[in-house]
């Protein structure tokens, strides 16, 4: 039943400056298909860095990462074909500046998933409807606010088709009346049964939204169960004192 | 004044319109724009892949396994040091000279050595801009690429290189334009560019003022044209943001 889980992590390690900052100390997690696993934490817990390790943007120092079977921290993985099925999502949103909305979304299809120009702006052009700005296909970047850009992003992340997405804090960046409308798009998507893992600072969402809760410090996971017994009945002291903090 | 002018007049038959010296000029303007052409065309193309063999070198040296790619990456990254080195550290027209009565031994093209050894010369200071342009920006680009599946040298093409190019367009002028002005001392090599032009009617009419400031004006006009021309470029590129 190996594809019960579409990431495994075993034991996962980072260190930064040969060894001096350990950013990752042992994470062991098994993310299932259809699952919203909230990680959060202090900042410098390791909870993005753990994130930007499942699809080898930060290449882990120690431990492995299973997707879908495959192990990808193994020295021969394919890394690129396996990120076509790991859509992501980051704090800065990072549009392609030099190239209109549609352009950024059908990038990838029709380079990388070879589907004719039509073919990707017709799927581009349904997403985007989705999100609520089919008008916007034609702006650039620099014209959209930042809640609109982060929704063009997901849908950027989208329309590779992929298996699971990766949300790097993306609202941290955002203007308050903006979350609202990112976190829409990404509890919409969450209902249609996309496997999401999200590094975030909104406790609200990871209630409402959330299947699973991990709570980091210090680079390792201090607690994990769902929403209610993560924000309801914390356990451990560092995890009281967290939500002491922010709620 | 009007006796100024007709001196003038004089002294412009006499060393454009006799004997068809005006061909000097034209002639040499000619070569000199083919000169800067190829050679900035080699030199953009040097400049785009050592910069791409430096920047990559310096990006991934820390996480690259060893191996055959990172021996391979790493003699590739010297030779290019080297290369900037050697090249940024001499005068041009000793390269010019060492390209003409060293390297090309073979050939008395001398159109071909003036466009290898200014285009290499070049090279060596569009890598740097380039390079500069690349480390220019923000590493999130970079790594919004490469989390859609894109290698590194797809996202370089597709994501990087387009917006560094942008950035560098006015420094790439000045490059440009500079390597115009510095092919002047193609004659060095005999070659009959504008400059030498000029001065082969000066030996000849014994008359150095009209044929010097004529050279002088066409360099200039070119400039300026050229930069008017990229300005237009410039603000072409930029609206494609608004």
């Amino acid at each position: 039943m190996k594809d019960d889980f579409i990431i495994s992590t075993r034991n996962l390690e980072k260190h930064f400056n040969a060894g001096e900052v350990q950013a990752l100390n042992g994470v062991t997690v098994d993310i299932r298909r259809s699952e919203v696993l909230v990680v959060i934490g202090p900042s410098g817990s390791g909870k993005s860095t753990f994130l930007r390790c499942l699809n080898l943007l930060e290449r882990p120092t120690g431990g492995s990462v299973i997707f879908e079977g495959t192990d990808i921290t193994a020295p021969h993985t394919n890394i690129n074909l396996c990120r076509r099925r790991m859509g992501m999502v980051f704090q800065h949103f990072n549009l392609f500046p030099h190239m209109t909305v549609l352009r950024n979304l059908t990038l990838g299809p029709t380079e990388l998933l070879k589907k004719s120009q039509k073919d990707a702006n017709a799927k581009a052009m349904e997403l985007l409807e989705r999100v609520g700005l089919a008008d916007r296909a034609d702006a650039y970047p620099s014209q959209l606010s930042g809640g609109q850009k982060q929704r063009i992003a997901i849908v950027r992340a989208l329309c590779m088709e992929p298996d699971v997405m990766l949300f790097d804090e993306p609202t941290s960046a955002l203007d308050p009346e903006m979350v609202g409308e990112v976190l829409d798009v990404m509890k919409k998507l969450a209902q249609q049964g996309m496997t999401m893992v999200v590094v975030t600072h909104e406790i609200g969402f990871a209630r409402e939204v959330g299947s699973r809760v991990l709570f980091m410090d210090n680079g390792v996971i201090v607690e994990e169960g769902t929403p209610e017994q993560i924000f309801e009945h914390p356990r451990s002291e560092r995890l009281q004192g967290f939500l002491s903090k922010v709620l | 004044m009007a006796e100024a002018f007709a001196k003038l007049k004089e002294s412009f038959i006499f060393n454009f319109i006799e004997g068809a010296r005006w061909k000097y000029i034209t002639n040499g303007l000619w070569v000199t724009l083919k000169v800067t052409f190829f050679a900035l065309l080699i030199g953009i193309v040097i400049g785009v892949v050592v910069a791409m063999i430096r920047s990559s070198y310096d990006k991934m040296k820390d996480e690259m396994r060893p191996g055959l790619g990172k021996t391979l990456m790493t003699i590739l990254n010297t030779i290019c040091r080297v290369y900037l080195t050697v090249i940024r550290g001499t005068p041009v027209v000793v390269q010019l000279l060492i390209g003409y009565f060293v390297i090309f031994v073979s050939t008395t093209n001398t159109v071909f050595v003036a466009s290898m050894v200014f285009g290499i010369n070049s090279g060596a200071y569009i890598t740097e801009i380039i390079r500069g342009g690349i480390m220019s920006i923000d590493n999130g680009q970079f790594e919004a690429g490469r989390s859609l599946g894109f290698n590194y040298f797809q996202t370089m093409r597709f994501i990087i290189i387009p917006q560094a190019f942008k950035n560098v367009l006015p420094s790439l002028a000045n490059e440009f334009i500079a390597l115009l002005k510095e092919t002047a001392v193609s004659g060095y090599i005999g070659l009959m560019d504008l400059t030498k032009g000029g001065d082969v009617i000066r030996g000849r009419t014994f008359s150095a003022f009209m044929p010097l400031i004529a050279v002088a004006l066409i360099y200039l006009a070119l400039v300026m044209f050229f930069t008017w021309l990229i300005g237009k470029l410039e603000r072409r590129l930029r609206s494609s943001e608004r």
